[in-house]
């Protein structure tokens, strides 16, 4: 009776972890991680530094920032790409993530400091006697890496349900979200706020220890971001391939029948809201100490948007179109930014303009179409 | 055998069907359903629904028409949590209060709805869109750790059928006919084991071949679930109702079997103007 | 920075003359010029004043010789005012030759200069010229001493401009004030009362100040008469206060107006997201600074006049700007908002880099005519500044040729018809493509006026927009969409709650309170102030 073409969701043998990626996708992965585990900290600390095949300082810098940017891409995709949300402040949730961790390197800065105190210079320089209290047991990685997951999540928790609740749903959601990070970065720039003002965070000297200049804690910092970076991929793989994630999908294409089919969206929204802007903190935190700088103009709504057309030229509802995309704009704009600096605005623009009227479906949708002629 | 005999069968096959009670979840102990009492809604001064009462018995095969404007579909919104009337009550079986649930608490007390407008989810597979609508824990968590097990991957199978869509199980919906969205809608429906259906316009854009096929399906579900059909095709109407009620400027006009119906003076006036 | 150069030349020639006349006459009192020659730092303090109040047409030059340091002393009695080889005896106005040679120069510390400086301005209070007048009151707001109390009479007299008068009687009461006389003391709390001048609420509260247990005045009446004045001042104060807040509120609305009335036509209208609906309102600022520069180079004479050309040219300028978008991309993602957004985006990038590139990155200047310049001052120390006045009357204005136009003309009527219904409309004959340009270019256009109205009272620079892209959504999120005078309520409302939050925790903290209660109002009413219900607004 049944069809004999059609076996959709048959079981297969092995776990689901398995499951996640074809056999094809699979070897991708596992040369991916070899790439960056293996070959780049060969290339950066064994290759002599004149040799034509050594990894220099900025590239390694500029791949570790991408994977951060992508692992951003990858969380805004999860929220645009497959639930149809366009959040238009996923830099807040980078920017706290970071913070939270920059809070943790300036403490580790110690006694090295300019004015040589206790408190970080722009406290000293504000005549503060004491770290005011939110700034208790920073100086704890632990409890860094803790605030760097429950700040950006209870910020989300808290927004998403107001916003979810009263279903502020399509471009007000958008324009609320963008609202948000405008009102932190106003606030951030606020020298009372305590975090360091227009400047922020900057003069790391260690983490755990560790110079934080030194190759090898950079490569180090830079192999646990490209974990970071395939474990999310496959984290996402396994939250779009459940069931929950095709809620997310049919939620994106029909709320309403998404409701009457006995889903309550919002919690649903909420849940992947809320992960998106933890993966974004992680992303943030990881950031951080790579680039040695973190200031308020990361919160910027410009900064967000930026996120949203990473995404879109990748691909949206595609789990590699986002870190493609993050790679490709973000190669072309430290190109761009060093041969024509003026003409970095245009083109960015352009990019904004043609990818939305032109190339719907990003790179990936090109990828695909010539793979499907 | 007709196709309607086939379909009753595979209703009442204990495993098609789940098993379910006719009254489970719900207390349908004075033989009612639904009760409506004395429900209104109003948008910026115009009265949608004007004092609506009515009262559905459990396994009961209701149509209700009405000329444009009439309510209809402002009476399901209510129904299903959409809309919140201004005055009046709104009971599903003796002790649940509609009123006081969001959409998703109503759909899993077992009401389920069929938009005017076919809804299903176009970028998943047929097959998926039974997968999500099917009876389950609902919940975030669940949802997320949810694998099929057989008896969810058998229950699917014959919906399959009884909607006719087994060789398109693997399309993508948004690729189906008009008419096959709407019968997949039922199944989806069907999926959710509700104990009340409530279809706004089944029919509409169907052959006359589906639309034979729907008025069978529609009869042969009667008497183990209760349904709500708003239909403008008199034909359809004519063919499968028991009971017909006229909605008339947001309130009933009248209440009764076809032919009753049909004879009813006021209904002619407000129907044909005479 | 002129006005001041011009008093101080003024002030020297003042000088110079006096210098002048003192070998003719010599009406100085000798004993009190021996004080200050002599005395003691006190005794001299004394003496200045007393001089300064007998008010002797040398007095001015002999305070700036004692400036100088070119009045010394000879001997036991002698007292001379030194020019070079040349010296004056004061005392009698005589040549002194030779100089004698056991000189010595009169010591003049910081107390004595000041008191010198203060003294002279008493000097000046007779001038003829009221700005001399004027500065020469405000300087003895702060140091005049009671040995002075007789020349301010003498002025206060003589005086007849109002602002000078109020300034000097003023004056004349903080100096009673530390009068050892009771009544004189009460008699300058009343004096206090009755002004409009905000300083003397720092002057009463310094009646009632308490070091330890003992209160800066002791006696208990003048305390209860002065706790009463500073209630008066403070209901003044709060009425001036409270005018000025206000102002200000309606000000910021009116300009959040002018920025949410475009955005009222292209998303509450037409449902197009428009985020580079500020660079719009850029492109008005800057037509209005290419137009001032015109007149400036060929018609310097109608300058003043500049602003009236600019008007038109910014709104049709920005409307240009606008319809070309909208023939160009955005009308390929008509129903499709969000990437609108991120399209409308990538043209706000492209129009900040246009004008980067054509005027630079840095903030161009555009002036106010004069008839914009300075304000009225509605209660003393609260002025409304034309421009913001203008502003206000101006967006009145645009919202009533607005209002006329959507529901007056034909062009409304299609646009209102288009909204509601796209295909009715295109059925009966409206052409429909057009109508979305057109209608998109009066939003746009009307952004141009805002960006004519912004020019005149804040920076014009490439980022204009950016600062009010988020507030002028904002105002449309909360007015409700479609509603136009949900818009005005919104913008109004937002601006005066703004300022008002603003004297209460600061302008950033404000902002923020604003968003938060904008999110929070959003959970009440998702439609906005003025919402349509029913099946209509859920599609």
């Amino acid at each position: 009776m049944m069809g004999a073409s059609f076996m959709p969701l048959a079981p297969v043998a092995g776990p689901r972890l398995l499951r996640l990626l074809s056999p094809g996708g699979w070897s991708f992965y596992v040369a991916a991680a070899a790439v960056l585990f293996v070959a780049f900290p060969i290339l950066h600390l064994v290759v002599p530094a004149d040799s034509a095949l050594h990894l220099s300082d900025y590239w390694v810098t500029l791949i570790g920032k991408i994977m951060c940017y992508a692992i951003v891409a990858l969380a805004m995709d999860l929220i645009w790409g497959y639930t149809g949300i366009l959040s238009l402040g996923h830099g807040l949730f980078f920017a706290l993530g970071g913070y939270a961790m920059g809070m943790y390197l300036m403490r580790s800065i110690g006694h090295e400091g300019v004015y040589q105190s206790d408190l970080p210079d722009f406290m000293v320089f504000l005549d503060w006697k004491k770290y005011p209290w939110y700034w208790s047991f920073t100086d704890h990685f632990w409890y860094a890496a803790l605030l760097v997951v429950l700040i950006p999540g209870l910020l989300a928790l808290v927004f998403g349900f107001f916003a979810f609740r009263s279903r502020i749903r399509g471009v007000y959601f958008s324009i609320i979200t963008q609202a948000l990070t405008y009102a932190s970065m106003l606030l951030f720039f606020r020298n009372d706020t305590g975090f360091g003002g227009n400047n922020g965070f900057t003069d790391f000297k260690r983490i755990l220890g560790f110079p934080i200049a030194a190759p090898q804690t950079r490569m180090a910092l830079f192999a646990i971001t490209g974990a970071a970076l395939l474990g999310f991929l496959l984290f996402a793989r396994w939250i779009v391939t459940s069931k929950l994630g095709r809620v997310l999908t049919a939620i994106r294409d029909a709320e309403t029948r998404v409701m009457f089919s006995g889903y309550n969206p919002v919690y649903f929204k909420l849940f992947i809201w809320t992960v998106s802007a933890v993966i974004c903190g992680i992303a943030g935190a990881l950031y951080v100490p790579q680039v040695g700088i973190i200031n308020p103009s990361e919160m910027s709504p410009a900064n967000s948007i930026e996120i949203a057309i990473w995404t879109a030229v990748g691909g949206r509802g595609t789990l590699y179109g986002p870190v493609l995309g993050a790679a490709a704009v973000n190669l072309g704009k430290s190109w761009f930014t060093k041969a024509f600096p003026e003409y970095w605005l245009f083109a960015l623009g352009l990019l904004f303009i043609l990818v939305t009227l032109f190339l719907p479906r990003g790179l990936a949708g090109l990828l695909a179409r010539r793979k499907t002629p | 055998m007709s196709d309607a005999t086939i379909l009753r069968e595979q209703w009442d096959d204990p495993v098609a069907s789940g098993a379910r009670l006719l009254s489970e979840g719900v207390d349908t102990s004075h033989k009612g359903i639904l009760y409506l009492d004395g429900i209104s809604v109003s948008f910026d001064g115009f009265k949608a629904l004007n004092n609506l009462s009515l009262v559905i018995d459990a396994g009961e095969l209701r149509c209700v028409i009405g000329p444009n404007g009439a309510g209809k579909t402002t009476m399901m919104d209510v129904i299903t949590g959409k809309t919140q009337p201004d005055t009046g009550t709104a009971f599903f079986g003796q002790t649940i209060d509609l009123t006081r649930l969001s959409e998703p608490e109503i759909a899993g007390a077992g009401i389920g709805r069929k938009f005017q407008k076919p809804t299903v989810f176009e970028q998943h597979s047929v097959y998926e869109n039974l997968e999500l609508a099917l009876k389950a824990d609902k919940r975030v968590w669940p949802t997320l750790r949810s694998r099929l097990d057989g008896v969810a991957r058998d229950r699917i199978t014959a919906t399959l059928e009884t909607i006719k869509l087994v060789p398109q199980a693997g399309r993508l919906a948004g690729l189906l006919s008009h008419g096959q969205k709407q019968w997949l809608e039922i199944g989806m429906l069907l999926m959710q084991e509700p104990q009340l259906l409530l279809l706004d316009e089944p029919v509409a854009g169907m052959t006359d071949d589906e639309t034979l096929r729907s008025a069978e399906l529609f009869v042969s579900l009667a008497g183990s679930y209760t349904l709500i059909v708003v239909e403008h095709d008199m034909d359809f109407v004519e063919r499968i109702a028991h009971k017909v009620t006229v909605l008339h400027e947001g309130s009933v006009l009248a209440e009764g079997s076809m032919d009753d119906i049909q004879r009813n003076e006021q209904v002619i006036e407000v129907f044909l103007g005479r | 920075m002129l006005l001041l150069i011009a008093r101080m030349v003024r002030a020297c020639l003042f000088v110079a003359v006096g210098l002048a006349s003192l070998p003719a006459t010599a009406a100085l009192d000798a004993a009190l010029v021996h004080e200050l020659a002599f005395g003691e730092s006190d005794a001299k303090i004394k003496a200045i004043g007393t001089l300064a109040a007998n008010a002797a047409p040398e007095t001015a030059a002999l305070f700036q010789a004692l400036l100088d340091g070119n009045l010394q002393i000879a001997g036991q009695d002698q007292v001379l005012l030194v020019n070079g080889d040349t010296a004056i005896d004061v005392a009698t106005g005589k040549a002194v030759k030779p100089l004698p040679h056991d000189r010595d120069d009169v010591v003049v510390n910081n107390r004595i200069r000041k008191q010198i400086d203060t003294a002279m301005a008493t000097l000046r209070l007779s001038a003829a010229d009221r700005a001399v007048r004027l500065g020469a009151v405000k300087q003895l707001q702060t140091g005049a001493t009671e040995e002075m109390l007789p020349a301010i009479d003498r002025a206060l007299e003589k005086e007849t401009d109002a602002e000078i008068k109020e300034l000097l009687s003023l004056t004349r009461a903080s100096v009673q004030l530390t009068s050892k006389d009771k009544a004189a003391r009460i008699a300058a709390i009343h004096a206090f009362s009755e002004s409009n001048n905000p300083s003397t609420k720092t002057l009463l509260l310094g009646v009632l100040e308490k070091s330890g247990d003992a209160y800066a005045e002791p006696d208990a009446e003048v305390r209860a008469e002065a706790e009463k004045a500073l209630r008066a001042v403070d209901s003044k104060l709060a009425t001036g206060d409270m005018i000025g807040r206000v102002f200000s509120g309606v000000s910021l609305g009116s300009i959040l107006l002018l920025a949410a009335l475009g955005l009222a036509i292209t998303y509450g209208l037409m449902g197009v997201i428009n985020m580079a609906h500020g660079e719009l309102i850029m492109v008005g600022a800057y037509a209005t600074y290419i137009v001032q520069n015109q007149f400036r180079k060929y018609a310097p004479g109608a300058f003043d006049a500049y602003l009236l050309c600019a008007v038109p040219v910014a709104f049709a300028a920005s409307a240009l700007v606008g319809m070309a978008l909208e023939r160009s991309v955005i009308r390929f993602l008509y129903g499709r908002p969000l990437e609108t957004l991120l399209a409308t985006w990538g043209i706000s990038l492209f129009l900040i880099q246009t004008v980067r590139t054509i005027f630079g990155a840095q903030n161009v200047q555009v002036e106010n005519p004069s008839w914009m310049s300075g304000g009225i001052e509605a209660v003393t120390g609260i002025v409304l500044p034309w421009n913001r006045i203008v502003i206000i009357g101006f967006a009145g204005l645009v919202l009533l040729a607005m209002w006329l136009l959507l529901t007056r003309t034909r062009l409304g009527l299609f646009v209102r018809a288009v909204t509601q219904n796209r295909a009715m409309a295109s059925c009966n004959g409206v052409p429909t493509r057009r109508v979305d340009t057109l209608a998109f270019g009066l939003g746009s256009g009307i952004a141009g006026l805002a960006g004519c109205a912004l020019s005149q009272i804040g920076n014009v620079g490439p980022d204009l927009g950016q600062s009010y892209i988020v507030d002028s959504f904002m105002v449309v999120v909360l007015g409700g969409v479609g509603q136009l005078a949900g818009t005005v309520y919104a913008a109004l409302g937002l601006g005066i709650v703004n300022k008002f939050l603003e004297a209460w925790s600061g302008a950033v903290l404000a902002k923020i309170a604003v968003l938060v209660f904008i999110i929070v109002f959003i959970q009440k009413r998702p439609q906005g102030l003025f919402a349509l219900r029913g099946r209509t607004a859920e599609a």
